[in-house]
């Protein structure tokens, strides 16, 4: 007995050694589908990495972005691993809040990154995140009733096609609006939407010397298109709506198109949710003919803060994560279609993923048609295609989508919306100092 | 006729109080209807029957250990409440019993920190913390949920000590009570009531805060504040998730407030908050 209890307790001490050695690292991210299945599937990563723990805080996305700057800013060290978007990355990077993915490993095959991602998260040619999944912005549309509207979605479509197809749409009596799009005021929000719609427009938010730009005839075509089309087509109370509310009014049959998100593709598909799976067809983002698109282009990534003491084990658990063997244990645990998307190319090369993921396709060729670093027709200081990469925007993003939100909601006109806007910009560019 | 009146005039205060009531009431109750909801109804649009399912508190549960975070919540809510009664019992009996000139000064300048937004102190509040490594920790956390209460504790046992007669307390000391036992064996059972619903209500206020309880933790000292926040998903539908962790959240602390309601309102209508 005696000697049993000794054994015991031996085996204990020695476990609890272990655990003393074992080194854990705090990964910060937000509750979107990919990342709680990532969480479900650490036990590969733990397996092969014993010696590592990992804890998970998981924030809604403001939150997130609140703790993460606080605790960065201040070197805190709360967080080895973060889970950050690409508005963040370019202005963290330049802070040397970052420091440099240059450990991934010899399998990790960077070059196999998305080029329009990786540019997106690199700053002078050194990657400071890496994507763990990306997405652009497309066109859903449903098949059924664009043929019963006598119309044929061309798989690159101008504005002015789908304004005449969302009036054909359009039936009041059966619950069924032409089109749904963001009108939630945020800089993440509407004006994603509305920045990326704009790009398509010719417009930008600053010329050259960082001059706002909404006293431009280009922006007041891009909101009054907008405003006109939501009133004549958009669900009711539009002006609340953000990704999730248009994702429920799709998935329920009333909508005739959505231009949002590529990650919805499979939201929409998925018969388990959808009302319409069997009916979803896909779309470029549209354009006016001046050789930008109004999409976006997004990539929740992982990035190790500067303030780590951990580096090693952070980089080799954002290596994991991000790498053609996750896909594949994905894929084996729950099918090709739950995959994250949008970061590596040689998931778009697969056959398997192909006919698991009909919109497959389009994703790629929607993320490539953005291009972060020149994202607008006419020249602009800045990099990012829906959102400016500096500090400035969260704040200023957010009062002009305010605005532009109220001009959706018939509070304001066009008019006064962006008179209010270049005035709110000027203000906060001079006081950044950007303009005199 | 005056029988009248009066059984008239308890009936509309008594519709007057449940309306308000359950107005107050509603938010909760939508919360605990939204929980047992699929995430499609749930979205959907006012409904106040729900379909039944409990599939969001499984997910909740599968997701996240709901216990870690409840024993921080009471760990936090709990100690914080001692620690803030141990200050505020001697403060309170000063001011109420040998009030200077300054007394009320001191007592509005107290309550004065309470006016301050807290993010405006978040950064230096964050430093310290971090330079005494104390993020992340739970004794971090009781002592600054300690201090964010320490006023309201203050005024109202303040409050409630004015109510008590000085002349009992001389009483004691001309039968030479010591200043402990004066406190202890006169003063405190004599404001039990009142002691009680400050503690009670501390406990709520405690476990209900939300800013730093989430700002100054990570994973060790997180409490429910922190696990309702993780429900939250910036792409996908999550009302029915959010809402069941809601009510996990909340259902101790409103059973809490169910059992103790009666001494919670003997003693707010004790003290000067009548």
């Amino acid at each position: 007995m005696k000697l049993r209890t000794l054994t015991l307790g031996l085996l204990s001490a020695s476990a609890l050694a272990f655990a003393a050695h074992a080194e854990s690292i705090t990964i910060a991210t937000v509750n979107n589908g990919d990342m709680v299945r990532m969480q479900k599937l650490t036990d590969d990563f733990t397996k092969a990495n014993p010696d590592i723990q990992l804890n998970w805080v998981t924030l809604e996305e403001n939150v997130l972005r609140e703790r993460v700057t606080t605790d960065i800013a201040t070197k805190g060290g709360q967080y080895d691993v973060m889970t950050i978007g690409t508005y963040e990355v370019p202005i963290w990077a330049k802070q040397s809040w970052l420091l440099p993915l240059d450990k991934l490993g010899d399998d990790y095959d960077v070059k196999d990154i998305i080029p329009a991602i990786a540019g997106g998260l690199s700053v002078d040619g050194k990657l400071y995140a890496a994507p763990f999944y990306g997405e652009s912005s497309f066109v859903m549309y449903r098949k059924d009733l664009m043929e019963k509207a006598g119309l044929k979605m061309p798989d690159a479509p101008t504005w002015d096609f789908i304004k005449q197809a969302a009036d054909k749409m359009t039936d009041r009596a059966n619950g069924v609006n032409g089109v749904c799009l963001r009108g939630k005021a945020g800089w993440g929000e509407n004006m994603a939407f509305l920045t990326a719609m704009s790009n398509s427009f010719g417009a930008r938010w600053f010329d050259e010397n960082w001059k706002p730009q909404f006293d431009q005839p280009e922006w007041k075509n891009t909101l009054q298109f907008y405003v006109d089309l939501m009133k004549a087509d958009g669900p009711e109370g539009a002006s609340s709506n953000g990704f999730n509310e248009n994702l429920a009014l799709f998935q329920q049959g009333k909508c005739g198109m959505w231009i949002d998100a590529t990650v919805a593709a499979s939201f929409v598909s998925d018969p388990k949710a959808s009302q319409v799976a069997d009916k979803v067809g896909y779309a470029l983002a549209p354009d006016t003919g001046l050789g930008k698109r109004g999409n976006w282009l997004w990539a929740w990534s992982l990035a190790v803060p500067a303030g780590t003491k951990k580096a090693d084990a952070a980089e080799k658990f954002v290596s994991w994560a991000t790498s053609k063997h996750y896909a594949e244990l994905v894929a084996s645990k729950e099918g090709w279609a739950n995959v994250p998307p949008g970061t590596r190319t040689s998931l778009y090369n697969n056959p398997e993923y192909q006919k698991a993921a009909p919109f497959a396709k389009m994703t790629l060729d929607s993320i490539n048609a953005a291009d972060p670093t020149h994202p607008t027709v006419k020249p602009v200081p800045y990099v990012g295609v829906q959102f400016v990469a500096i500090p400035e925007f969260q704040g200023l993003g957010t009062t002009v989508g305010q605005l532009f939100s109220a001009a959706l909601a018939g509070q304001s006109s066009v008019d006064d919306a962006l008179k209010q806007a270049q005035d709110a910009a000027t203000a906060a560019m001079t006081e950044g100092g950007y303009i005199k | 006729m005056a029988r009248a009146v009066t059984t008239q005039h308890k009936t509309i205060a008594t519709t007057a109080a449940w309306i308000v009531a359950l107005l107050i009431f509603f938010p909760i109750l939508y919360t605990i209807i939204t929980s047992f909801k699929s995430e499609q109804e749930a979205i959907q649009g006012f409904a106040l029957i729900p379909s039944g399912t409990t599939e969001s508190y499984a997910e909740v549960q599968a997701q996240s250990g709901y216990f870690k975070f409840f024993l921080n919540s009471v760990i936090l809510s709990v100690g914080s409440t001692v620690l803030a009664l141990l200050i505020a019992v001697p403060a309170a009996w000063s001011m109420a019993f040998s009030p200077t000139k300054r007394t009320k000064d001191i007592l509005m300048w107290m309550l004065s920190t309470k006016m301050m937004p807290a993010v405006a102190v978040l950064f230096p509040i964050y430093l310290i913390f971090r330079d005494t490594g104390l993020l992340d920790s739970r004794i971090g956390l009781t002592v600054m949920l300690m201090l964010i209460n320490l006023p309201i504790v203050v005024w109202m046992l303040y409050t409630y000590f004015r109510e008590i007669p000085g002349e009992i307390l001389e009483a004691a000391r001309m039968d030479g009570a010591s200043l402990w036992n004066e406190i202890i064996y006169v003063l405190t059972p004599m404001a039990v009531p009142g002691i009680a619903s400050t503690m009670l209500l501390n406990i709520i206020l405690a476990w209900n805060e939300a800013f730093w309880t989430i700002r100054l933790t990570t994973t060790d000292a997180a409490p429910l504040t922190a696990f309702i926040s993780s429900f939250s998903s910036p792409q996908g539908l999550f009302w029915a998730k959010l809402s069941a962790a809601s009510t996990l959240a909340i259902a101790p602390i409103l059973i809490m407030g169910w059992f103790s309601q009666k001494q919670l309102v003997r003693g707010l209508t004790f003290g000067a908050v009548k």
